[in-house]
């Protein structure tokens, strides 16, 4: 599996690094990492079948417990033949799609298989933080294929509303996971199902995991961003945002809800959203005229029946869920795939545009009526056994709190499902074509066998799947087990006998046909019920909303904290150090120490205070520089007291240097400082200074009592015995520096350099002269021999 | 107590050479870079280490300047300063990163013991290297501060080496 991953990273890294020259072909060469996932899940099916899942693992932070765990059972292994299958054919379909070549194709077809690797990984991951960490890439590849056309601002507009709300939820989940795990003891969702955690931190911990779900399925109120994403290339739509990167919310409720189903709020939670979602999202598929935009309403309201079957917690119910996304997978790939032809062929696809197509198009019209009779859930199609299956499991099995209601919302919403996959294919039979608009379908040409081939292909296993359902008997049932373990799943039947489930499926069509019949009637209905419902924001206005506010927020921020007074930018640093940690060490002040060990410290401190209230009344730059010297001399005296040399000899050498350092930089300044009005009046700078001692001096005393309170050895201790023996020097301090903590000295270097570098290129452009246009050279500077270049370089 | 800068003040103070910094310093300046040196050598075992070798190269450096001014203390090293800086991290950070590629962890510190002519016995560890870039890195950073901020001394000898006796202009700073 590792195999795999590796395989799709290598194939997409490389298309997008030297792909331009392979131009469409890049496809084709992107084909071959799904087509090797899908044969070797083959090879691994019958294992898996029989119960046997295959495991991998990868010691990635053994200290935190945090390995890649694999994991293929048989609902991964749904999972992996959806993602690969579809995107082996979705691969396919752009060599005919992307007949023109464009910039930026490459790198679609790269990031194509970056995404289609993520997608696996999130799929086959057993361990919480390796899923997240794939869930992110899917999100971040999501984005760039969302706004691959990068010179197009709608999408860009559109990718970064799809990263801000999936990203917001991925830290919403993450914190979720993370609670979970730490609750459960362990982040293997295998080891969680057998010992699922409970408690007040858990169920907040599987709210925020659902919210997470919740941003990256659709589901209101975050469903904004999916028919913004439409703006994405056909493919891209047909695959991420409706195949496979929008299930994957789906996928992870699916695997919790067996852990979590009867936890705190979880069922309630998903029961509300998913009947809302469901709903809504149905009603607004009605109104479109963008085909597109059809179906991705028609994708957010059937990835709510989804979470409504996967998310309760009852296997009976969840099995019709699994059938759902397989038949989901089918059909809604197969109508984005024709959306796809039409939009590419004709150049429109708004339905008021579209009539007049000539028998060569048969074949495009037969996939879009089978394919939405599918969605409608009209026999002897997969999507109707799908339906009838979930039916029957709210019917039979929805005795809990809230069922019947979700079932009275499913029957209804199916009713507009059936309605909208209606008006789909008058649609694109050219029904609502008017002659106001311009002509555009009737002089266009049928598209070719390889890019309606594998639409035509998937509409044939929706066919054969409903026909023959016992085809898929082995695969449902074993994801069924694969979630709820001991489970004794119902097999397939295309016909289960006279039962209420197909009662409400005769309903539900019967209902549709009449909505569809009396459709004019129907939308003005609707068009006067959304105009009394304009007062509610919709979830776009909502993101916007929160955008608005946090540019607003960031802006106020900004404009008090970092105003451009230097005094004020120091208050707010010092005030956030000393009162923020101080404030919660002060507490751990245990006993105060010795103040007077030895008489010499008298005297030096009282150097150390006369300096440094000298330094802060004098008049003079330089004489307060002088005074802060004075200040880390009789410092480096108290060292020499305590039996430091190394910090004397530091802190000596240091306050030389820095203060000859000050004189040459103070020299550019005014002689005093100003007497106008200051920044801050003097109360305020003293009580910000008082502050700031005061929490030097908790932070010195919590510092030397956290070391009395524990019985272990103190770190001290245990350096000063392994210095010799591990650090092979005699010098604690040094072995310190350059061993024990030689890490944070590397860093401290970088530092210096960074700020070296940074000081210098500062105060060049400062000394330039008016008349010196070139930069200045170090060759310049060191040719001291050349009168005029030298001085000129140095300013 | 105006609001000139104070450039020309000391600068015209300062265009009197001072004979016996000068002088003294021919016998001060070699001698504070073999305590220098001692202090990065011996670093580990007794009082120093590279950061404080390096400020006390920077102290010589200072009293170089008060002499000779910029020009003084760019001619002592006739290497671009921020040469110092980039090399003095590539040797802290090959002795950091070494041991990872032998397969120990990030710095993983060996020694060997050598038997010299003069010194015989003596026990290097790989410290040392580390030690020495960040010697240089404080070297770097107090030469780029005297060339970025300092200022030349018009009639100081080791400013011009033309050997012309014509004083220079001293140029106002803004």
């Amino acid at each position: 599996m590792f195999f795999l991953l590796a395989l799709h990273l290598a194939i997409g890294i490389g298309i997008v690094a030297g792909g331009r020259a392979l131009g469409r072909q890049a496809f084709l060469v992107a084909a071959v990492a799904p087509l090797a996932t899908v044969i070797w899940a083959a090879t691994q099916a019958p294992s898996v079948l029989d119960g046997e899942p295959v495991t991998e693992s990868f010691a990635w932070i053994p200290q935190l417990g945090i390995d890649i765990d694999l994991r293929l059972d048989a609902f991964a292994l749904l999972m992996v033949a959806v993602i690969s299958g579809i995107g082996l054919l979705i691969c396919i379909y752009s060599l005919g799609y992307f007949s023109h070549l464009k910039p930026g194709l490459a790198r679609l077809a790269g990031v194509l298989v970056l995404f289609a690797g993520s997608m696996l990984g999130v799929v086959l991951s057993d361990q919480l933080i390796a899923l997240f960490i794939f869930w992110e890439l899917t999100s971040v590849t999501s984005y760039l294929l969302i706004g691959n056309d990068d010179t197009n601002p709608r999408a860009r507009a559109a990718s970064m509303q799809a990263i801000f709300i999936t990203g917001a939820g991925g830290l919403v989940l993450l914190a979720g996971l993370i609670i979970v795990g730490q609750a459960g003891g362990s982040y293997r969702i295998s080891e969680l199902l057998a010992d699922p955690p409970s408690g007040g931190a858990v169920n907040v911990g599987i709210i925020l995991i659902l919210i997470g779900a919740f941003t990256k399925s659709a589901q209101a109120p975050f469903s904004s961003w999916l028919p913004a994403a439409m703006v994405a290339p056909t493919p891209v739509s047909a695959y991420l945002h409706s195949a496979t990167m929008v299930k994957a919310g789906v996928y992870l409720v699916a695997r919790l809800a067996p852990m979590f189903a009867m936890t705190g709020n979880w069922r309630l939670v998903v029961m509300v959203i998913g009947a809302l979602t469901m709903s809504i999202s149905g009603l607004r598929a009605l109104r479109q005229h963008d085909l597109k935009l059809l179906l991705a309403y028609g994708t957010v309201s059937q990835l709510a029946f989804m979470m409504l079957l996967l998310g309760v917690g009852e296997y009976h119910i969840a099995e019709a869920g699994i059938v759902l996304i397989l038949a989901h997978a089918l059909f809604k790939a197969a109508l984005f795939m024709v959306v796809g032809v039409i939009d590419h062929q004709t150049g429109t696809r708004d339905i008021r545009e579209l009539h007049g197509f000539g028998s060569s198009w048969r074949l495009v019209q037969i996939v879009a009526i089978i394919s939405a009779a599918s969605m409608a859930g009209i026999p002897p199609l997969l999507g109707f056994i799908a339906k009838e299956k979930a039916l029957d499991g709210y019917v039979e099995h929805g005795d809990f709190a809230g069922g019947t209601a979700v079932l009275v919302v499913i029957v209804l919403s199916s009713i507009l499902t059936f309605a909208y996959s209606a008006r789909f294919v008058l649609g694109v039979l050219g029904h609502f074509g008017e002659s106001e608009h311009p002509v555009v379908s009737q002089a266009a040409h049928a598209p070719r066998a390889v890019f309606i081939g594998p639409a035509a292909l998937l509409t044939g296993l929706t066919v054969l799947f409903g026909v023959a359902p016992f085809l898929l008997d082995d695969l449902v049932e074993g994801a069924t087990r694969a979630l709820y373990p001991g489970s004794e799943p119902k097999p397939l039947e295309l016909f289960a006998g006279f039962n209420p489930a197909l009662g409400l499926s005769v309903l539900i069509i019967v209902c549709g046909t009449l909505l569809t019949v009396f459709r004019g009637p129907a939308a003005e209905a609707q068009r006067r019920a959304s105009e009394a419902l304009r007062p509610v924001p919709s979830g776009e206005q909502g993101y916007l909303a929160v955008l608005k506010a946090i540019s607003i927020t960031a802006t106020r921020v900004t404009a008090t904290v970092q105003n451009g007074s230097l005094p004020i930018y120091i208050a707010i640093i010092m005030l956030t150090v000393s009162l923020i940690p101080a404030a919660s060490l002060a507490s751990e002040i245990g006993s105060l120490p010795q103040w007077v060990e030895e008489p010499v410290h008298i005297v030096l401190v009282a150097v150390i205070v006369a300096a440094a209230i000298g330094a802060s009344v004098v008049h003079h730059r330089i004489a307060a520089a002088l005074m802060l010297g004075a200040v880390g001399y009789a410092m480096a005296g108290l060292y020499v007291a305590r039996g430091a040399p190394d910090l004397a000899l530091t802190q000596f050498s240091i306050e030389t240097l820095s203060t000859v350092l000050f004189v040459l930089v103070l020299r550019f300044l005014p002689r005093s400082w100003r007497h106008g009005a200051p920044a801050i009046a003097a109360p305020m700078r003293i009580a910000v200074a008082a502050a700031v001692g005061v929490a030097i001096f908790v932070f010195a005393l919590s510092a030397s009592n956290s070391r009395s309170s524990v019985d272990e050895p103190s770190m001290s201790e245990v350096m000063v015995e392994q210095a010799l023996p591990k650090g092979k020097g005699h010098n604690v301090v040094n072995v310190i520096l350059v061993d024990f903590r030689g890490w944070d000295t590397m860093g401290e270097i970088t530092v210096l350099v960074v700020a070296a570098v940074g000081a210098v290129s500062l105060a060049r452009p400062g000394r330039k002269r008016a008349d010196d246009d070139e930069a200045p050279v170090f060759e310049e500077i060191l040719d001291a021999g050349d009168e005029p270049a030298m001085p000129e370089a140095l300013r | 107590m105006s609001d000139t800068p104070i450039t020309d003040g000391p600068m015209r103070a300062r265009s009197r050479r001072m004979v016996l910094l000068d002088t003294s310093m021919k016998v001060l300046y070699p001698s504070i870079l073999v305590l220098a040196l001692y202090f990065v050598f011996a670093g580990h075992n007794r009082p120093g280490g590279g950061f404080v070798g390096g400020l006390v190269v920077g102290g010589a450096l200072a009293l170089r300047y008060v002499s000779g001014g910029a020009a003084a203390v760019r001619s002592t090293f006739r290497v671009p300063p921020h040469l110092f800086l980039g090399v003095g991290l590539l040797l802290s950070a090959l002795t950091a990163f070494i041991p990872l590629v032998l397969g120990g962890s990030i710095l993983e510190h060996g020694d060997v013991t050598l038997h010299l002519p003069i010194f015989d016995k003596v026990k290097v560890t790989s410290a040392l290297s580390f030690d020495l870039g960040v010697d240089l890195i404080v070297i770097g950073l107090v030469l780029m501060a005297f060339v970025a901020f300092g200022e030349d001394v018009p009639d100081a000898p080791d400013a011009s080496d033309d050997g012309s006796d014509a004083p220079r202009k001293v140029r106002m700073r803004r």
